[in-house]
């Protein structure tokens, strides 16, 4: 819950902040940029899953500083109404999904140009606190009694992805709870109200520490990984643009921002 | 049965109350006074609101001070009945008795009785909602009296009534109350309360007993302004003297003494507004005495007109508040308006003269 | 009757139409032909009978610990009541997720009274029914104690008063007389109670969780159905606007008597 609450407060101090840069900006238009406004001021809109905040915006950065005069707008939300919006037309150029399915959406919908690629996966851990006090060893080992653990309801992705690696383990889990989502499942076991949970990778890595993660032989199971397709919106005002995108999310800066995020890269 | 005896002194605000007043069992006593006068707070020293500075009030021995409400054995019947809505007439009256640990069916026999006491037997099972204000009123004296207070308190229990029903319930009070021989204090501002049900009656001002003494003494010789103005008498203060009373400032009234009086002693001079005379002109050759008043306020009064007199410019200032009643034909006649000065008349064999101070 | 300024009504319109128009939006929305096969599946009826439950026994629960504290407020005239009021109006502004948060930490299994219930008695709220009941009481609190705290102003102690002459003790004036005397506030109170326990999402599902037949409550159950079966959702929805419905009608109607 904590970094949810930082992150937000994060979110909102940048926000905060962008407004008096542009603020700034306009007071004293033409001093500061006048040599760099040379090029053509582009806008990159980029819808993406929620669990590609810290690397996208992260990369974002590089990628402005790479392409001088390009600004890129991040549009971040669960997978499932991103692809929907981009079906009702909604405004981006690059849309990058946490999810094969969600994308198939936009696909069918003829939103998107030529085939997305699956640029980086993602697998399952089983989250425990720090040290592990319970010795929780792998999936079997959550139905000892006395443990309490939770996952993510079969109807979301992370669940699931939960449900195929229990069926791959010949387990049936008796979780406490079935959370709505995978950050839901993360709190419960970095608040101490649940021994274990089955998150992302990404998710242990985001904790910094105050989860651990444990691999278990399931976790790539057959849908059990979590895939991040990418591709260009058909219509886009920007393709070639997003297009470098997409080559600099797959290229060296981008391959190694997912990995120290923990995601697997193609 | 109970003696009440209330020696309270409360203050509230700016306004301060020192009152002592003796029950005597099975006695009826009226606390009259005006608005403002502290009745209320009398009330609610006597029945536990308010905690007296100083002082105390004793029950048949029993010091209340300290006793909660509920064990004091002090009935309430105040302006409004205050019925219970959810329960029937029956089962209002039948609270007390069931309150203070009667069977149920033993508590309906007493709710019964009672209720054919105050003749609401036919509104036994009727709702609240469903009796007009007297009939209301009805029920909440045989609520009030079925179980069996020591003392009863009459908080203004006709004020709120159409004046058509007030009457009739006067009189039921009076013979239910007589009938229980429960000792009553009442608080009231109509005279008429007071002539129908009290034995004795304390007049109350600003907070102090300005008279107290049996019904009828205080409302024919009242001794204080006030009173005589509740007794709806006129009343000037001076000294006696051979012809009657002689005020402060000489204006000699002719009366006669009912009893004995030395000369110069501090006396009332009491007449009724009935047998005050008003004119324009002063008469000649009257026997009368003759007093200037400006008049301040015309009033009915039952089938009367009530004047109220003010001071004229560089009258004496007795004269405030003296009223006389005239017909409404005497009025047309006179063809006065607020304002206007007159004379006031009144007959030497209509005024008499008591000592003050009792 | 007064006549309504003109000017009131096209914005009076508006606010009507603000609530009316989703709700019969939804009406819209429902898949009829299969409506029945979606309110009757075994997670569905497990959710609303979940909720009813856990509705229930929060409004017993607001009526057994709300009522005396309405009371209280009421009539006693301890120093601080003010404050304590306002404390008790609190989850009516906050966030139920703040609320459900403030749940988690005072008896979550590291919280102070959370650790001390597990170490002591091996009792652990979290993901309990416990947990759901606990949470729905913290927001639907207030609706009851404010319902009959207005109703025991409105009444007066005039009647308590009058009872205490009769020789009824405080507790006989209780039963006897105050509790009859603001019975429409009791019950429209204790209704309010329900269905804001019925329409309860944030704090159930941050203190609660969300297990089906355990802790997934119609509101839980739709969320989580919004994400996969949108169907179900709505249908259950629209369930959930004819129990509120219900609910309210029948509140009103006991305001009216």
């Amino acid at each position: 819950m904590r970094t949810r609450f930082r992150s937000a407060l994060m979110v909102g101090a940048a926000a905060v902040l962008g407004l008096a840069l542009t603020a700034c900006g306009g007071s004293d238009s033409g001093s500061g940029q006048s040599t760099q406004a040379q090029a053509p001021a582009r806008t990159l809109t980029v819808s993406a899953a929620a669990s590609l905040t810290s690397v996208y915006q992260q990369l974002g950065t590089e990628f402005q500083n790479a392409n001088p005069g390009t600004t890129v707008t991040f549009n971040f939300g669960g997978s499932d109404s991103l692809a929907q919006q981009v079906v009702q037309g909604a405004p981006a150029d690059v849309l990058a999904t946490a999810s094969s399915k969600t994308m198939n959406t936009a696909v069918q919908a003829g939103k998107i140009q030529g085939e997305p690629v699956v640029y980086a996966t993602n697998t399952l851990q089983i989250a425990v606190a720090p040290n592990n006090p319970k010795g929780i060893t792998d999936l079997a080992s959550l139905n000892r009694p006395g443990i309490v653990s939770v996952v993510c309801a079969p109807a979301v992705p992370c669940g699931a992805a939960a449900e195929a690696a229990e069926k791959a383990a010949g387990v049936t889990l008796t979780p406490a709870s079935e959370e709505q989502d995978v950050k839901g499942v993360l709190n419960r076991v970095q608040t101490g109200n649940a021994d274990a949970g089955l998150v992302y990778v990404t998710d242990v890595r985001s904790t910094q520490g105050k989860v651990q993660g444990l691999d278990f032989p399931q976790a790539s199971a057959q849908g059990a990984v979590q895939s991040y397709p990418i591709g260009v919106v058909n219509g886009s005002q920007n393709a070639d643009l997003a297009q470098s995108w997409i080559s600099f999310v797959r290229g060296p800066q981008g391959t190694a921002a997912l990995q120290q995020a923990g995601f697997v890269t193609k | 049965m109970s003696r009440l005896e209330v020696d309270v002194a409360v203050t509230r605000g700016s306004f301060a109350l020192d009152v002592s007043v003796t029950v005597e069992s099975g006695e009826v006593v009226a606390v009259l006074g005006s608005n403002g006068a502290g009745k209320s707070t009398f009330l609610g020293a006597l029945a536990g609101l308010y905690r007296p500075d100083r002082g105390s009030v004793v029950l048949d021995g029993r010091v209340l001070d300290d006793v909660p409400v509920h064990r004091r054995r002090v009935g309430l019947l105040s302006q409004s009945a205050l019925l219970f809505p959810h329960l029937t007439a029956r089962d209002n009256v039948a609270f007390g008795p069931r309150s203070t640990g009667s069977r149920r069916r033993v508590a309906r026999e007493t709710a019964d009785r009672w209720l054919e006491m105050v003749d609401a037997t036919a509104l036994a099972d009727r709702r609240p909602s469903e009796l007009s204000g007297g009939q209301a009123q009805r029920v909440a004296i045989a609520r009030a009296l079925a179980c069996e207070p020591e003392l009863l308190l009459l908080d203004e229990p006709f004020a709120a009534l159409d004046v058509d029903v007030t009457p009739a319930i006067r009189s039921l009070l009076r013979r239910v109350v007589r009938a229980a021989g429960v000792t009553t204090l009442m608080v009231t501002h109509d005279v008429l309360d007071a002539v129908v049900l009290a034995d004795r009656l304390v007049v109350l001002d600003g907070g102090r007993v300005v008279e107290a003494g049996p019904t009828a003494d205080v409302l024919r010789r009242p001794r204080s302004a006030f009173a005589a103005r509740i007794a709806g008498l006129d009343l000037v203060p001076g000294r006696s003297c051979g012809e009657g009373l002689r005020t402060a400032e000489g204006t000699v009234i002719g009366g006669v003494h009912p009893d004995p009086v030395a000369d110069d002693e501090p006396a009332v001079a009491l007449f009724s507004p009935a047998s005050v005379s008003v004119f324009r002109d002063p008469p000649k050759g009257s026997p009368r005495t003759l007093v200037p008043v400006r008049l301040a306020a015309m009033e009915p009064h039952g089938e009367l007109v009530r004047l109220r007199a003010a001071v004229p410019d560089g009258g004496p200032g007795w004269v405030d508040g003296l009223a006389a009643d005239v017909t409404p034909a005497a009025v047309a006649d006179l063809a006065v308006e607020p304002g206007d000065e007159l004379w006031f008349a009144v007959k030497a064999a209509e005024v008499e003269v008591y000592p003050a101070g009792r | 009757m007064t006549s309504v300024p003109r000017l009131l009504w096209a914005p009076a319109a508006l606010a009507w139409l603000l609530v009316a128009i989703p709700v019969a939006g939804l009406v819209v929305r429902v898949d009829w032909p299969n409506f029945l096969g979606l309110v009757t599946t075994p997670s569905a009826l497990a959710a609303l009978r979940l909720s009813l439950e856990t509705g229930l026994a929060t409004m017993v629960l607001c009526l057994v610990l709300g009522g005396p504290l309405a009371v209280v407020l009421a009539r006693s005239s301890l120093p601080g009541l003010p404050f304590v009021r306002s404390v008790v109006l609190l989850p009516l502004v906050l966030p139920p997720v703040v609320g459900g948060l403030t749940l988690l930490f005072l008896f979550g299994r590291t919280g102070p009274l959370g650790s001390f219930l597990d170490r002591e008695f091996g009792i652990t709220i979290p993901f309990s029914t416990t947990a759901v009941v606990l949470a729905q009481t913290f927001v639907a609190m207030p609706f009851l104690v404010v319902s009959l705290e207005g109703a025991l102003r409105t009444a007066g102690e005039r009647y308590e008063a009058v009872a205490a002459t009769l020789g009824a003790s405080p507790a006989t004036t209780l039963w006897r007389v105050t509790v009859p005397v603001v019975l429409p506030g009791l019950m429209s109170g204790s209704v309010l109670a329900f269905a804001r326990a019925l329409g309860e999402f944030g704090a159930t599902i941050t203190f609660a969780g969300s297990l089906e037949g355990t802790t997934r409550t119609l509101p839980l159950f739709i969320y989580l159905e919004s994400e996969s079966d949108l169907d179900g959702a709505v249908a259950m929805s629209l369930v959930l606007v004819v129990v509120a419905i219900l609910v309210i009608v029948v509140s009103r109607t006991r305001d009216l008597r």
